[in-house]
């Protein structure tokens, strides 16, 4: 059940997560703060399918976490669902197509290592 | 440096501060509400009614908008490695409000994960990709 869980959030939130980069990539720079703009920001991006997909991945993902915390420690939780960087970092790569330079995956590295050793 | 990226660069600083601050305050309040087992399919759902619990998912809601205006010009592999500096926060903050005892090997952590934040936001920029809003062909 526990591993089973933590597939379901790692897939979804990898999905989720570049989705929501590519549909908000399209939809270009968010400048306006003021409360009318991003009510019809919001408007605009509730027919952009990317960013509709990744709020149910996001959701799904949410829910399997409520429950995984249920069956098992934050200890283990966090550490397993670090993975979801490695594969987001690759996709930001290959899919969203930016620039992953050494400097990049040296940071996400550090990263990794480090949230496994605060979360272990 | 081109004052365009000085721009992008403090509002990417700005809106990662409050993805980051609405994302710890707000799984703080959610593990603060939730009762200790979730028993059937319906206690997912009244499980947001109670009030910690629901200032947590306002918060997520915060975080989730916020997060998604950054990532409207910032690049996911920038974003990702910058965010993680809540995992610092939640320590630092158990340490200061909890009384929490902070192990060597989780100094350890927040120095690799401090490290590798500011690698990854004072070495590259914000944004690498294009924009699909720009029309095609104008940056390489």
């Amino acid at each position: 059940m526990k591993w089973l869980l933590i597939g379901v959030i790692v897939a979804a939130t990898t999905v989720g997560e570049v989705l929501q980069a590519k549909g908000m990539r399209r939809h270009g720079e968010i400048r306006d703060f003021r409360p009318g703009a991003i009510g019809q920001a919001l408007a605009v991006l509730a027919r952009n399918w990317h960013v509709v997909g990744s709020v149910v991945a996001m959701a799904v993902s949410f829910f399997a976490y409520l429950g995984l915390l249920t069956v098992a420690e934050l200890s283990f939780a966090v550490p397993a669902t670090a993975i979801t960087y490695v594969l987001e970092t690759a996709l930001a790569k290959y899919v969203l197509k930016e620039q992953v330079t050494w400097v990049r995956w040296m940071g996400a590295s550090l990263v990794i290592c480090g949230v496994a050793l605060v979360s272990l | 440096m081109h004052p365009e990226s000085v721009r992008l660069r403090w509002k990417t600083w700005c809106c990662a501060a409050l993805v980051v601050f609405s994302n710890v305050f707000g799984n703080f309040f959610l593990k603060r509400g939730m009762p200790a087992e979730l028993a059937t399919p319906s206690a997912y759902i009244t499980v947001l009614f109670r009030p910690l619990v629901s200032l947590g998912v306002l918060l997520l809601i915060l975080w989730l908008a916020s997060r998604m205006a950054l990532l409207s010009w910032a690049d996911l592999s920038y974003v990702l490695p910058v965010t993680s500096i809540g995992y610092v926060l939640v320590a630092i903050a158990g340490r200061l409000l909890l009384n929490e005892q902070i192990s060597a090997k989780r100094w350890l952590g927040i120095v690799l994960i401090m490290a590798g934040v500011a690698l990854v936001s004072g070495a590259t920029a914000p944004q690498t990709a294009t924009s699909g809003t720009e029309p095609r062909g104008t940056r390489p």
